[in-house]
């Protein structure tokens, strides 16, 4: 065989290496993005959860927050019902789940007998805790899609990308009204 | 961003090539001087770090959680560190959930371990579990599972085994060569007039046994202190919330307790050096880790999250170039998290705390406490056969 032949075949094989490598790699990355969103799909459900729980235990001692009680129950039905949807319409019926809780545990503050109730303490912390993870799973799969939609952008994989359709993935962003605007915090 | 690690991983290795290189020369020294051949050195050298090593890998986390007296909790032992944990899991991506253990002592002070992220363990002391707050905990257990998350347990486990191997190798062959020396028999009939060669190589060879115990030693500590650094980095990263972590520090730095149960091998798993003179303070003396002083300086001079941010102060702090390798620093900055989504509400006074911890290690210890009416609390030991007990307070009896 002429070294021309040697020459084309190393370079083909070259190439399906590089292939390869740039396809696998992004396989992985949007595996990990998926990964990722199943983990926030699962601290949300936990959150469906627990909220029952939560207010019919304080219920019993918060009889002047029948609007704040009403108010979480129902921004959680929603929520579940947005659960199907798409990662941008979930994350804003979250985001108003998220900032209604908090007003819940704020006023809490003016319950004491409440607060002595070991079983609502341990609700307390487990929504604590669930808030929390529900943070840092989003923290863990923006940053999962960051660095899959660079990867589907930047060459070369981008050339990759569109050969397989590998397409960019959405944010998932949460703005609460909490942290738009101050609670607002009654004294009576 | 979160591959930072490769880079970073480089120096690393070259440092421990550098250890290596230490070893097989001891091996070629001792050799040359027992043996007249500098390969049967070398193969007992190796085969000690060898055989080390294995059991290192292998057994070295249950061996180092025995060693510590750790106790292994669930979730039901102590449901908020177990969140937490479970917490920094998740942010930090690693894929199974680590173990967690607490030592029972009052000392301030923890560690990781495990070969690899899928087979890791936290463990924390009961006096640092009662100490903390929420956030200045998770700060703690971040900078853990960033050390397991980089990879450093592995690498720095590894590192103190080839330390031990150079300095047990050493310290054997210095004492016989002296000794050896001194009575003068050994080599005499081997040697047929290489009189003075035979004590060229003694020199070198002792000077070189004194010095390499002491030159893989500040190796060890070199490669240590950077994966300190990049540990409070990722720590950051991970809680958008350095504060957490430097307050924490701040309480570990300000006690004066020494963990009974570290030794010097173990030492650099912890999050602060467990080996501070008695009295003193333990941001006074560091070798395996930086002083807590500037790691706490660092933390709290961050603009924001991000490692690059991480790497500005460290600048501000120490001067100088950065830790973190520039391959891993991404351009953007990360918010710190100022508006904690929990509300202080839910958080137990530190007294609160201890009562919590220690009903933990009771129940770890398989005690039974059973609260009576007037609030005492009574401890059963799990000796205690009898089917009912009297409050010594009040009086009242109550079913085991």
């Amino acid at each position: 065989m002429p070294i021309a032949a040697y020459v084309i075949i190393g370079v083909v094989v070259v190439l399906a290496i590089i292939l390869f490598v740039l396809y696998n790699g992004l396989v992985r990355l949007r595996n990990q993005v998926k990964n990722a969103w199943a983990q926030i799909d699962v601290q949300l459900k936990r959150r469906y959860d627990l909220i029952p729980n939560l207010v019919e235990t304080a219920k019993g001692y918060m009889k002047h927050e029948r609007e704040t009680l009403e108010a979480v129950t129902k921004a959680r039905n929603l929520a579940q019902q947005a659960s199907s949807a798409g990662a941008g319409e979930r994350a804003k019926a979250e985001g108003e789940l998220s900032s209604v809780l908090s007003r819940l545990l704020a006023v809490v503050e003016n319950y004491p007998d409440l607060k002595a109730n070991q079983n609502f303490l341990a609700l307390q912390e487990e929504l604590t805790s669930t808030e929390n993870k529900i943070g840092f799973s989003r923290q863990f799969y923006n940053d999962s899609v960051l660095r899959y939609n660079n990867q589907t952008q930047m060459v070369p994989s981008n050339i990759v990308a569109s050969m397989f359709g590998f397409k960019a993935s959405e944010f998932f962003e949460v703005t609460l009204t909490a942290e738009r605007e101050a609670p607002k915090v009654s004294f009576t | 961003m979160w591959e930072q690690i490769r880079s970073n991983q480089i120096r690393s290795v070259v440092l421990t090539v550098g250890m290596g290189v230490l070893l097989i020369l001891i091996g070629y020294f001792l050799g040359l001087y027992f043996f007249d051949n500098a390969l049967a050195g070398l193969v007992i050298a190796i085969l000690v770090w060898t055989v080390l090593s294995l059991v290192g890998y292998f057994q070295g986390d249950s061996i180092l959680l025995r060693m510590s007296r750790a106790k292994k909790i669930k979730r039901d032992d102590h449901p908020r560190l177990y969140n937490i944990v479970e917490e920094m899991k998740i942010a930090s991506g690693l894929e199974k959930m680590p173990d967690i253990y607490i030592i029972d002592d009052p000392a301030l002070n923890a560690f990781a371990t495990g070969r690899d992220p899928n087979r890791a363990s936290v463990a924390i002391t009961s006096g640092l579990l009662q100490k903390l707050n929420r956030d200045e905990l998770q700060g703690v257990i971040a900078h853990e599972i960033s050390h397991v998350k980089n990879r450093d347990v592995l690498l720095m486990s590894m590192c103190s085994i080839l330390l031990g191997t150079i300095v047990i190798l050493a310290w054997y062959g210095s004492r016989i060569m002296i000794f050896g020396s001194m009575t003068g028999s050994r080599r005499s009939s081997s040697s047929g007039g290489g009189g003075q060669g035979q004590a060229i190589i003694l020199i070198i060879s002792l000077v070189f046994m004194i010095l390499a115990p002491v030159l893989a030693q500040l190796i060890y500590f070199a490669i240590s202190r950077k994966r300190e650094y990049l540990a409070d980095a990722s720590a950051a990263l991970y809680t958008r919330y350095p504060e957490g972590l430097a307050s924490a520090l701040e309480k570990l730095g300000t006690s004066t307790g020494q963990l009974k149960s570290a030794n010097k091998a173990t030492a650099p798993m912890y999050i602060i050096n467990p080996f501070r003179k008695k009295g003193m303070k333990a941001s006074d003396l560091s070798s395996t880790h930086p002083p807590i002083s500037e790691r706490i300086r660092i933390l709290r001079a961050m603009a924001g999250a991000s490692f690059n941010n991480y790497d500005q102060a460290y600048g501000k702090v120490h001067g100088g170039k950065g830790v973190i390798p520039a391959a891993s620093l991404a351009a953007e900055t990360v918010p710190i998290t100022t508006t904690k989504l929990e509300g202080e509400a839910g958080e137990p006074t530190e007294i609160q705390r201890a009562r919590e911890t220690s009903d933990v290690m009771w129940r770890l210890n398989n005690y039974n406490t059973i609260t009576c009416d007037c609030g005492a609390k009574l401890r059963v030991p799990p000796k205690f056969k009898e089917p009912q007990i009297k409050c010594p307070h009040c009086g009242r009896t109550h079913k085991v």
